[in-house]
C-alpha cells in the first residue's frame, strides 16, 4: 500500500505523519509511508490545504481539522 | 434568559449591587460573554456543515473557466465558506491556477477569505450590531470581486512564477463523505475554532468593558478621531505589514472603538490586517513576482482606503 502525508511542515503536518504511522502499526499492514514537502509538489497531488493523506492514489483528507487515529485507521483500511 | 443568568451570578451569588461599577461591568462581561459564544457555536457549526461542502478541491472545479465577474462574484462568496489558513494559500493558488481559475477570480478568492468570514460577522454582530456586521461583510466582498476584477483586466498573468504553469495536477480525487461524516466534521472544526479563538473573545470582552468606564478617550479622538481626515490612511497604511486573523483583531477593534476611534477607520484598520501583510507577501512570493505583489497589495489598500472614508461618511 502506498500512503503518502503531504505538507509543508506545519504542527498539524507532522501530527498526520505521526497518526499515520502509527495507524499502519496498530492495524498491522505492509504500507510504504512517504512525506511530500515540497509545495509544487504538493498542489499537483491535488491537495489544496494541508495537511492531506492519500492512500492509493486517492485522497483521503485535506485540510483542518486533523481527523481522529481512528478515522485514519478507518481510511487506511478501506484501501487495505 | 441570558439576562436573568448574568443577574443571578452577579447580584443573587456574589451579592455586588446592581448600581456600583463593578456589578455593572461584570454583569455586562457574563451576558456578552454567554451572548457570544451561543452566537459563535451555533453559527460556526452551521457554517462548519456548509463548509463541509465546499472544500477547496471543490471550489476550484467550481469556479474553472469561470468568466469575469461572475467568477470573481462566487468566488469571493465561496471565499467566506472555504477554510483558509495562510500556510495553505500556495498550494491553493497553484492548484485554481491549475484548474483553469482565472488570475483575476483567484485573487477575489485570496482576498476575500482571510477577511470576510462568519467570525468577523458574528464578534462585530455581537458587538456593535448587525448593521456593522453587514456592512463589514457586504463591502469586504465588494471589495474582493472589484480588486479581482482590475487584477485581471491588467493581464498580469506573466508575473505569476513561470514554474506554476508548468504544473500539472495529478487526477487526485477526493473520496465523496457522507452527511454524517459532515457533521463530525462540523463539530471538530467548531471545537477546533473555539479552542483557539476563545482568549481573543474573552479579552475582546473583556477590554471593551474596561475601555467603556475607565479610560479617557481624548488621546485617540484627538490623533484618529472624525475631524482627522487622514486618520483612515493612516491607519490603513499601519495595517498592511501586519497580520492578525478576524478573531485576534477583535480586542484591538474593541479597544479603538471604545477609545473614540471612528468606526469607518477601525473597520478599514481590520481589513488591512487581516486582508494583506508582510508574511503573506513572503508567502506569495513562491508563486508570484513582486510586481504582481506590490500591485495586489496596492490595489486592495487602496480599496480599503476609500471604504474606510465611505463608512465614516455614511456611518
Amino acid at each position: 500500500m502506498e500512503i503518502k502525508v503531504l505538507g509543508p511542515g506545519c504542527v498539524n503536518c507532522h501530527k498526520m505523519e505521526a497518526m499515520a504511522k502509527q495507524a499502519v502499526t496498530e492495524l498491522g499492514i505492509e504500507a510504504n509511508i512517504e512525506k511530500i514537502t515540497d509545495i509544487g509538489q504538493i498542489a499537483m497531488h491535488g491537495i489544496l490545504s494541508t495537511p492531506g493523506l492519500i492512500v492509493n492514489g486517492k485522497i483521503r483528507h485535506s485540510g483542518k481539522p486533523l481527523p481522529s487515529l481512528e478515522k485514519v485507521k478507518e481510511l487506511i483500511k478501506s484501501e487495505a | 434568559m441570558l439576562k436573568e443568568f448574568a443577574d443571578y451570578i452577579t447580584y443573587a451569588l456574589l451579592k455586588l449591587e446592581p448600581t456600583s461599577h463593578l456589578g455593572d461591568a461584570l454583569n455586562f462581561f457574563i451576558y456578552d460573554t454567554l451572548k457570544i459564544f451561543l452566537l459563535l457555536s451555533t453559527i460556526v457549526y452551521g457554517v462548519a456543515v456548509i463548509r463541509a461542502y465546499f472544500p477547496p478541491e471543490k471550489t476550484k472545479r467550481i469556479l474553472s473557466h469561470k468568466r469575469e465577474f461572475i467568477g470573481n462574484t462566487m468566488a469571493a462568496l465561496l471565499g467566506i465558506v472555504t477554510p483558509f489558513c495562510s500556510c495553505s494559500a500556495v498550494p491553493l493558488f497553484i492548484g485554481f491556477v491549475e484548474a483553469g481559475v482565472p488570475l483575476g477570480v483567484t485573487f477575489s478568492f485570496l482576498i476575500s477569505s482571510p477577511m470576510v468570514n462568519e467570525i468577523a460577522l458574528i464578534m462585530l454582530w455581537g458587538l456593535f450590531g448587525w448593521k456593522i456586521a453587514l456592512i463589514y461583510t457586504g463591502t469586504g466582498v465588494v471589495l474582493a470581486i472589484v480588486s479581482g476584477i482590475v487584477i485581471g483586466k491588467l493581464k498580469m498573468e506573466k508575473y505569476v512564477q513561470d514554474y506554476v504553469w508548468e504544473i500539472k495536477a495529478g487526477a487526485g480525487d477526493i473520496v465523496p463523505t457522507s452527511f454524517r461524516e459532515k457533521l463530525v466534521y462540523a463539530r471538530d472544526y467548531t471545537a477546533e475554532l473555539l479552542k483557539r479563538i476563545w482568549p481573543y473573545v474573552i479579552i475582546g470582552i473583556a477590554v471593551g468593558g474596561i475601555v467603556h468606564g475607565y479610560i479617557p478617550t481624548d488621546f485617540v479622538v484627538k490623533y484618529a478621531g472624525r475631524d482627522n481626515p487622514f486618520a483612515v490612511l493612516v491607519a490603513v497604511l499601519i495595517g498592511i505589514p501586519l497580520y492578525s486573523n478576524a478573531a485576534g483583531m477583535i480586542p484591538v477593534v474593541q479597544a479603538l472603538v471604545g477609545k473614540g476611534m471612528a468606526m469607518g477607520t477601525v473597520l478599514a484598520f481590520m481589513m488591512s490586517v487581516t486582508a494583506i501583510s508582510f508574511p503573506e507577501a513572503v508567502i506569495l512570493k513562491n508563486v508570484l513576482k513582486m510586481r504582481l505583489i506590490y500591485t495586489f497589495f496596492g490595489i486592495v489598500a487602496v480599496g480599503i482606503i476609500i471604504v474606510g472614508y465611505l463608512f465614516n461618511f455614511i456611518l
